[in-house]
C-alpha cells in the first residue's frame, strides 16, 4: 500500500506545531533553570559566611559591621514577627470582607466595592510604606505609645510586650503596614474561592432554614478550605517578602528583645539597606546573600505546609 | 409536636392539616423586568404527590422556588399574589423565613452533600431547629435514612464523608437530610435528571412511600416519571399554567391542544 506524500501546506502545519511544541518546552525548562539558578546564587554567595560562621550564623543574636560578625537570628525574628502580626491582622479583616461582599452586600454595592479591593491590592507597596512612615508611626508614637507605657507597661508579660521608646517604628508598625497591604490582596483571592461555591449547595443549606452565618460557617468555609489556605498563604509570602514599605516603619536596627514597639529589622529592609555599602568579596555581602537564602528556604517552608495543610483533605 | 405553624407551636400529626397543603392564587413572579409567571392558581392537595410539566423556561421551577421563598436570596426577584400555607400567606413579609424553610424542604437537580460526614449532613437542619440528646439524634438519623432506603448501605460509616458516596445515594441522603427537619411540604426540583436509571427508580419507589406523610411537589422533564409517580399533574407554557388534572386525565384525555401537543412530543 502506497502512502500519499503530504503535501505543503501539511507539512508546513507539522514544523510548526513541532517548532510550538519545544517553545512550551523551552518555557518549562526556563522556569526551572531560573529557580535553581537563584537558589545555587544565594547558596554560594553565602558559603563564605556559612563557612566563617558556622552553625554560630544560625544561632547567635549579633548583626555587628563594626567587629564584622553576622548572624541571621535578629532580622529572621523581625521578618517572622512582623508577619505574623501582618496575617493575624489581615485574616479576620479579608475573611469578614469578603463574606460581607459575597452575601451580605447589595449586588451593586458589592460590584464597586469590590473593584475597589482590588485596586488597593494592586497599590505599589512603597506608597504604603509612606502612608505608614507619615501616619502609622507619629500616629504610635505621640498617641498609642505614651498611653501603653503609661498603663499597661509594668503589666505581667505583656507589660514588656508593649513598651518602649516612645519613637513609632517597629514590629507592629510593621505589622500594621504589612497588615493593611496583604488584606486586600486576600480579600480578592477569597472572594473569589466563595463565589465559586456551587449556588444550589448554598441554596440546599439556605432551604433547610440556615442563616447567612451558618450557611458561611457549616457549607461555605469547610467547603472551600483549601482556597482559603491558598489565599491566606499567598498573602504571607508576600509580607514575608515585603522590602520597602517596611523598611520605612520598622527602623532598622539589628536588636533582639521583647519590645514589639522597638525599632527592629527584617531579612529583606537589611539586605535592601545594607547591599550598597557591602564591598565586593567581604564577609559582609556574603553574609547578606546567606540571609537571602534563607529568606527563600523560609518562603518555600511556608508554601510546603500549605500543600501539607490542603493535603489533609483528600 | 414539631415546629408549628409559622411562629407558633401546635400538634402536626397530620391530622389537623386542611386537605391544601398549598394555596396558590393569583401568583405573578417577576425576575427584575422578566415577568416569568403570569397569574398562576392552583392547589396542592396534601399528602399527594402534584408533578409540574412544561418545557424549559415555563416557570415550573420558579413556582417551586416560591413556596420556600428561594427567590429571597436574589435581590430584584419578586412575587406578588398569595401562596396560602397552614392558614398564612408565605409571601408576606413577616413570615419568619428559618421557620418556613424548615416547614418546607427541598431537593434539588443534583445531590448536594455538605462538607461533612453522612450523621451530620442529617443532622444540620435539625440542629438547627431542635435541641436533641444524643440518642434522639441517633434515632432521628437512623429513621429518616432507613426511610429512603439507605440505612444499610451506609450505617457502618455514618462518620464517613458523604461526598464519597454514589451520586443515587447522595441524593437519597439528600432527600433524608430534608424530611429530617420533619416538614410538611416536599419540593423536588428534578430530582433525578443526573442519576442513572436504576437510583431514578429508587427515587420513584420511595416518592410512593413518603406520600403519605409529606406534600409532594416535583418538577420534572421525564413525562414518564410524572405518569409513574403523580396523583397530578400540571402543564406550564410560557410562564401560564395551560392545565391541571389527574395524571391519568392529563396523559390520556388532556383538555387543552398545547397540552395534547407537549405530551405526545411535538413541542418542548
Amino acid at each position: 500500500m502506497k502512502i500519499a506524500p503530504r503535501t505543503r501546506s501539511e507539512k508546513n502545519i507539522l514544523s510548526l506545531d513541532s517548532l510550538f511544541h519545544s517553545l512550551l518546552w523551552l518555557c518549562a525548562v526556563l522556569v526551572l533553570l531560573v529557580l535553581g539558578g537563584l537558589i545555587i546564587l544565594m547558596a554560594a554567595g553565602g558559603k563564605k559566611a556559612f563557612a566563617t560562621f558556622g552553625w554560630g550564623f544560625f544561632t547567635h543574636t549579633s548583626w555587628n559591621p563594626v567587629t564584622d560578625h553576622y548572624a541571621v537570628m535578629a532580622p529572621l525574628l523581625g521578618t517572622v514577627v512582623s508577619t505574623v502580626i501582618a496575617v493575624a491582622i489581615a485574616v479576620p479583616l479579608a475573611f469578614g470582607t469578603a463574606f460581607w461582599l459575597t452575601s451580605i452586600a447589595p449586588p451593586r454595592f458589592a460590584s464597586v466595592a469590590g473593584m475597589a479591593v482590588q485596586l488597593l491590592a494592586a497599590v505599589p507597596s512603597i506608597i504604603f510604606g509612606m502612608w505608614g512612615f507619615f501616619t502609622i508611626v507619629p500616629f504610635l508614637a505621640n498617641v498609642v505609645q505614651p498611653f501603653l507605657n503609661h498603663h499597661v507597661g509594668h503589666l505581667w508579660v505583656i507589660g514588656p510586650l508593649l513598651k518602649g521608646l516612645p519613637i513609632g517604628t517597629g514590629l507592629v508598625p510593621a505589622g500594621l503596614v504589612l497588615a493593611v497591604m496583604i488584606a486586600p490582596f486576600i480579600t480578592a483571592v477569597m472572594v473569589d474561592v466563595f463565589k465559586a461555591v456551587p449556588s444550589m449547595l448554598e441554596e440546599s443549606a439556605y432551604g433547610l432554614g440556615a442563616t447567612r452565618w451558618e450557611v458561611m460557617s457549616k457549607v461555605i468555609v469547610p467547603w472551600s478550605r483549601t482556597g482559603m489556605i491558598g489565599a491566606i498563604v499567598l498573602g504571607m509570602g508576600r509580607a514575608l517578602g515585603e522590602t520597602m514599605a517596611v523598611t520605612f516603619v520598622i527602623g532598622n536596627v539589628t536588636s533582639i528583645g521583647w519590645s514589639l514597639f522597638s525599632p527592629r529589622s527584617t531579612v529583606a529592609s537589611l539586605i535592601a539597606l545594607q547591599f550598597p555599602e557591602s564591598p565586593e568579596g567581604s564577609v559582609r555581602l556574603s553574609s547578606l546573600m546567606a540571609l537571602g537564602f534563607v529568606l527563600m528556604v523560609l518562603s518555600c517552608l511556608s508554601l510546603a505546609c500549605a500543600r501539607l495543610l490542603k493535603g489533609k483533605r483528600q | 409536636m414539631a415546629q408549628g405553624p409559622i411562629g407558633v407551636f401546635v400538634e402536626t400529626d397530620g391530622r389537623n392539616r386542611s386537605e391544601i397543603a398549598l394555596g396558590v392564587h393569583d401568583l405573578n413572579f417577576y425576575y427584575g423586568d422578566h415577568h416569568a409567571l403570569h397569574d398562576i392558581s392552583l392547589d396542592f392537595p396534601a399528602r399527594q404527590v402534584t408533578a409540574m410539566i412544561g418545557p424549559s423556561g415555563c416557570g415550573k421551577s420558579t413556582l417551586l422556588r416560591v413556596f420556600n421563598r428561594m427567590y429571597d436570596l436574589y435581590p430584584g426577584q419578586r412575587a406578588t399574589g398569595e401562596v396560602m400555607f397552614d392558614g398564612k400567606n408565605i409571601l408576606d413579609k413577616s413570615i419568619d423565613l428559618d421557620i418556613l424553610r424548615s416547614r418546607v424542604g427541598m431537593v434539588f437537580q443534583k445531590p448536594t452533600p455538605f462538607p461533612m460526614s453522612i450523621y451530620d449532613n442529617i443532622l444540620f437542619g435539625v440542629k438547627l431547629h431542635e435541641r436533641l440528646s444524643r440518642s434522639e439524634m441517633d434515632e432521628r438519623v437512623q429513621d429518616v435514612l432507613t426511610r429512603v432506603a439507605l440505612w444499610n448501605e451506609v450505617k457502618d460509616r455514618l462518620k464517613a464523608p458523604a461526598t464519597g458516596l454514589s451520586g443515587g445515594q447522595q441524593q437519597r441522603l439528600c432527600i433524608a437530610r430534608s424530611i429530617a427537619t420533619r416538614p410538611e411540604v416536599l419540593l423536588l426540583d428534578e430530582p433525578t435528571s443526573a442519576l442513572d436509571p436504576i437510583s431514578t427508580a429508587r427515587i420513584e419507589e420511595l416518592l410512593d412511600e413518603l406520600k403519605e406523610e409529606f406534600t409532594i411537589a416535583i418538577v420534572t422533564h421525564n413525562m414518564q416519571q410524572a405518569a409513574r409517580c403523580a396523583d397530578r399533574v400540571a402543564f406550564f407554557y410560557m410562564g401560564r399554567l395551560i392545565e391541571v388534572d389527574q395524571a391519568d386525565r392529563i396523559f390520556t384525555n388532556p383538555r387543552q391542544k398545547q397540552t395534547q401537543d407537549y405530551i405526545t412530543g411535538r413541542f418542548g
